[in-house]
């Protein structure tokens, strides 16, 4: 029984310290929720009848880096995210953002003419700007009266 | 922290800067994705603020507290409508309480591609010393 007075408290306090650790890793994630998507690259898209326009998140990503391509109506981002500072004798206390290759597509609104996308980078962000296929863009018909 | 292990301890985050005062910007606060990591003289920190340049970012060193701030430009274009969204408009904001000396003479902060990096050198106390064995 003595043995149980000494030991318990140990256990619990192991216990609490692990609690902690699990919530402030939580807490690390939750804030997160107004932004909808945990992927990297984050996409926005706007479109009107005459094209599309893409914005993606991609901080700390050298423009040399990204690779876009188009196909029909998928467009495919890709690129690598390189560390920053790949010294061996570092020691991590937070470590969130995640680098790496990362690729992603999204299905656009409708076909793009591919010849003229056109894409540009800056801040963090870039900017993809599709215009719509000319056989795909909406026609006005006029009605004849007879 | 017990005493000897000579870590730089960052407390728990403040969640967003509601919490104490109101805001007037109205705009949602972020917590922007952060590293943080300690090399022998410095303690790095890099974070991603996606939007922001040198011009939109305030940083804050105060007692120990280090509060950044971004004020990113979110492009809306011009008659276009959002059809997707995976990230919203807002502004960035965290603070981190560290628990070692800075030296504040020598902070170097720089953005680049929308992402803050920001080297705090350690203060001399803080400073690991290697200290010499001799034989004999």
């Amino acid at each position: 029984m003595i043995y149980r007075r000494y030991t318990m408290p140990s256990i619990w306090e192991e216990m609490n310290r692990m609690q902690r650790e699990m919530e402030r890793l939580m807490q690390a994630f939750l804030p997160e929720t107004g932004r909808v998507s945990t992927v990297f690259p984050a996409i926005n898209a706007w479109t009107n009848d005459e094209a599309e326009i893409v914005t993606v998140e991609v901080p700390g990503v050298d423009p040399k880096d990204l690779d876009i391509s188009v196909v029909n109506d998928v467009l495919t981002i890709s690129g690598e995210r390189k560390p920053e500072d790949p010294k061996d004798d570092i020691r991590y206390h937070r470590r969130e953002r995640v680098c790496g290759k990362f690729s992603r597509s999204i299905q656009l609104a409708f076909p793009v003419n591919t010849d003229k996308v056109t894409a540009s980078y800056e801040n963090g962000i870039l900017k993809i700007v599709l215009p719509r296929a000319e056989a795909d863009k909406p026609r006005k018909i006029t009605v004849k009266s007879a | 922290m017990a005493e000897e292990t000579k870590s730089i301890e960052i407390k728990k985050e403040t969640p967003l800067a509601e919490e104490k005062t109101e805001r007037i910007r109205e705009r949602r606060v972020y917590l922007p994705r952060t590293d943080i990591y300690e090399t022998r003289d410095d303690l790095v920190l890099v974070m991603d603020l996606p939007g922001a340049d040198e011009k939109s970012v305030d940083i804050m060193l105060e007692k120990n507290v280090l509060t950044i701030k971004a004020y990113p430009t979110f492009e809306r274009p011009e008659n276009y409508t959002l059809a997707y969204a995976e990230y919203g408009e807002g502004d960035f904001e965290r603070s981190f309480a560290l628990s070692d000396e800075i030296d504040r003479e020598h902070i170097e902060a720089r953005v680049k591609n929308g992402t803050l990096y920001l080297r705090l050198p350690k203060a001399g106390a803080a400073k690991p010393t290697k200290i010499e064995v001799k034989a004999g």
